[in-house]
């Protein structure tokens, strides 16, 4: 399992607009690097990534090898009820994790 | 006292000055050979297959990039666009594109309406001196872009 960071307010009042920084450790390999050998090493990403809020997506990212290595992304969003957040990563070699994080709206 | 004899000084300043001009006329000229990758598809044919046919308008998006990177490797990009982000009036998509990395897609973001505001940030690898291009399709079918130059030092994909 790679280590993912997940920052998002705990708590928030209905109508705020909350941003939400995810990052996953992950090496982004590009598929265009020689390695040691000098042959090129195979490429190895984080493809696709996907927020939902109680199973609603709310926002999704497609990622290409110019994307860093430990794919860091932010965005934002309108907190109208408490609720879960999920964060889903999916990439090459059958890569798939997803972490959660709740949120209580007052 | 010595004389300095204008005429050979300046000769030997000019031989210098000649195989310095010589130089780096051959470093210039060997550079864009060592850094030469194959693309895997133009960056007008990604954005034509991210926009199709459509009319993409300068404005309304707003690129953050540094214009001076010290390592192409993770550089710092944020991108926000002029949007009300309600149900009738938000950003659908917005596709960043690059000019000379080895595929010219960098990231595409999906965004709702309840996202509050069009404003993303994320970490891209750069392989080379370029252009970043911004292009955020809107609820109505309209496209608007813009872009950011970023001068490279440590190229990305290459070394590290």
């Amino acid at each position: 399992m790679a280590r993912t960071l997940i920052n998002l307010p705990k708590t928030a009042r209905a109508g705020d607009v909350i941003t939400i920084k995810t990052l996953i450790s992950h090496p982004m390999e590009t598929g265009f690097r020689p390695g040691a050998d000098g042959r090129i090493l195979p490429r190895n990403i984080v493809t696709e990534f996907v927020c939902r809020f109680e199973g609603e997506e709310i926002f999704r990212a497609e990622l290409f090898p110019a994307s860093a290595a430990n794919p860091y992304l932010t965005f934002t969003w309108v907190a109208t009820a408490s609720g879960r957040f999920t964060f889903t990563w999916r990439g090459d070699d059958g890569f798939d994790q997803t972490e959660s994080a709740p949120i209580a709206v007052a | 006292m010595r004389t300095m004899k204008p005429g050979r000084s300046g000769t030997v300043d000019r031989r210098r000055v000649l195989a310095g001009t010589a130089g780096s006329v051959l470093a210039l000229a060997l550079r864009p050979a060592a850094a030469a990758q194959p693309r895997t598809e133009t960056t007008e044919s990604a954005i034509r297959r991210f926009a199709g046919d459509n009319p993409i308008r300068p404005g309304r998006v707003s690129l953050d990039l540094p214009p001076l990177v010290e390592n192409g490797n993770t550089v710092p990009l944020s991108i926000s666009v002029e949007s009300p982000m309600t149900q009738a009036d938000h950003v659908r998509r917005i596709g960043v594109f690059n000019e000379r990395n080895p595929q010219p897609n960098v990231v595409t973001l999906h965004l709702r309406p309840g996202a509050g505001r069009a404003q993303v940030a994320t970490r891209i690898r750069l392989a080379d001196t370029q252009r970043i291009t911004a292009i955020a399709e809107m609820s109505d079918g309209t496209y608007w872009s813009a872009s950011a130059d970023a001068i490279v030092t440590l190229a990305a994909c290459l070394e590290g």
